[in-house]
């Protein structure tokens, strides 16, 4: 991740996401979803920092 | 009660066919056997039991004019209840389902193992849309171990491991996307079978993932694992992903052996992580398997990662509607997670793809020098029912998430596995993953039945009064 780039704010992401999906959002439930967006983007930065060669595509059809 | 209730479905079949028993004899005991103890188990959403009796009472009455039986003739079994039952509106484990109208006829998989001479008795408890490592379920009530009534089953097919631990019944099935089969036959102390991704159809069940789901079989024997595994194989047009590859039978085969099998124990991410007995259970089946060294499943945390985040926003993604519209009717744990499963950006997902085709790359490359490799199937022996978080390697962390952490980087690139129960003292089963290369259901079989064989793998029955 560049240094020029924000740092994430689960909270103010997930506001703005959800209008965009449609989503109710009780402030309720706030905790757990960014708890758990804070989980996925360190799955998802555990991806980025891997190299893949740009000949990798996603199988269209996976096939073990 | 029936001598047979608490057996084998290899040789309750055989029992019906050699006319010491009957058909209904063997549904009735199964019945009641549910009847008496599912109340403290909670392994059953539905019983069908004036289906099963019908069902029976045709196949007693084709036996006596002459009629060939099937090789699971009178067999009960039962159903993960994401699986279509004709008549049931199939839940999947949530409470918005139910308004589904019923299915018009059986899922696949039932489909085959009936015309196998199987009988279905039920359906089967399970985690809300299989999002669920656990065996809980807020609609249903929570699938309970009926070897430790008040630990985990497992999930999400925690029924299916449930309703063969209290010996109801032989056979069961349940489906796996990150770890579900395995984990409550390892926490129940079962045997489980997850095969290569599209080789058994999952036509007619109500998805999770596309991309990672799979149905598979559950029991108490490698024996009966593998003769229900052989009926059900086979191309199935109705599941766009289901293999073309015709059926290939793996009973006939299964007592051949280890000899001249390259057995490895997988090291690096398999073997820290978990609690000694997880690898204490591994250590024990590799040497009675005659292991020799580890291999190493190149970046399998990471693919641990990728397979959360596309499970994540597929299953939002199926759910989308639903959570726009109904939020409130899921369990809470689900919804939050699928929520935030939504708003994932969609290159974090294409990425993951794209890094299971190169993992699957890598690991197929391993298979060049083995041909089966051991891992625990869990971190630890099952938890508490209701127990949030455990103490693994001295770090504190949520059960759910992770549960699955050596089963979700195997599934991941869909290779077959069977779950072995390990039992490594009096107390909670362990279970150790056999994995092999894709469409090697025969290699995983044989070491499985190995285990079995020489004692190392047993399914008892829980002793419920």
């Amino acid at each position: 991740m560049p240094e020029t780039c924000p740092p994430f704010d689960p909270e103010s992401y997930a506001a703005v996401t959800a209008a965009l999906l449609g989503l109710p959002l009780d402030p309720a439930w706030m905790g757990p979803i960014t708890a758990n967006l804070r989980v996925l983007a360190a799955a998802a930065a555990l991806m980025g920092a891997f190299p893949l060669a740009d000949e990798i595509d996603a199988a269209p059809r996976f096939e073990a | 009660m029936s001598a047979y209730e608490l057996s084998t479905a290899v040789a309750v079949a055989a029992a019906i066919t050699e006319g010491h028993t009957t058909a209904r004899q063997v549904v009735t005991a199964a019945l009641d056997r549910i009847g008496r103890l599912d109340g403290r188990v909670g392994a059953f959403t539905d019983v069908v039991a004036a289906r099963a009796l019908a069902k029976a009472d045709a196949q007693d009455a084709a036996l006596s004019g002459g009629a060939k039986p099937g090789p699971l003739t009178g067999v009960p079994f039962a159903v993960k209840n994401l699986i279509d039952i004709a008549g049931l509106p199939t839940r999947a484990g949530s409470k918005i389902n139910r308004e589904r109208p019923p299915a018009e006829r059986d899922g696949a998989l039932v489909r085959r193992l009936e015309a196998a001479g199987a009988i279905l008795v039920g359906a089967l408890n399970m985690g809300e849309y299989a999002y669920d490592f656990t065996g809980e379920n807020v609609h249903d009530g929570d699938a309970h171990n009926p070897h430790a009534l008040d630990h985990m089953t497992g999930g999400s097919s925690g029924g299916s491991g449930a309703a063969l631990a209290a010996g109801m019944v032989p056979l069961t099935l349940g489906s796996d996307t990150n770890g579900s089969i395995r984990v409550p036959a390892a926490f129940c102390g079962c045997f489980g079978l997850k095969p290569t991704y599209g080789r058994l159809t999952r036509a007619g069940s109500f998805p999770f993932v596309g991309s990672l789901d799979h149905l598979g079989p559950l029991a108490r024997s490698v024996t009966d694992l593998a003769l229900a595994y052989d009926v059900m194989q086979g191309p199935d047009p109705d599941d766009p992903v289901a293999t073309l590859r015709p059926a290939e039978p793996v009973l006939p085969h299964l007592d051949a052996g280890i000899d001249g099998l390259r057995i490895a124990v997988a090291g690096g991410h398999f073997a820290r992580g978990g609690g000694p007995d997880a690898f204490a259970a591994v250590a024990r089946a590799a040497e009675v398997l005659g292991a020799r060294g580890t291999v190493e499943l190149p970046e399998a945390h990471r693919a641990r990662a990728a397979a959360y985040l596309i499970t994540a926003a597929e299953g939002a993604t199926l759910h989308l509607d639903r959570l726009r519209t109904r939020p409130q009717d899921f369990d809470p744990a689900v919804r939050d997670r699928l929520i935030a499963g939504a708003m994932i950006p969609a290159p974090h997902v294409e990425r993951a793809q794209r890094f299971r085709r190169w993992y699957r790359a890598r690991v197929l490359e391993l298979f060049e020098t083995v041909d089966v490799i051991l891992a625990p199937a869990t971190p630890c022996r099952a938890p508490k029912g209701g127990q949030t978080h455990f103490v693994l390697d001295g770090v504190t962390l949520p059960v759910r998430a992770n549960i699955g952490v050596f089963t979700q980087p195997i599934s991941f690139i869909g290779l077959p596995v069977v779950a072995a129960p390990i039992r490594l003292d009096a107390g909670l089963p362990l279970g150790v993953q056999v994995i092999a290369a894709p469409w090697q259901e025969d290699l995983v079989l044989r070491v499985a039945r190995h285990l079995e064989r020489t004692g190392v793998s047993t399914a008892p029955i829980a002793e419920l009064a």
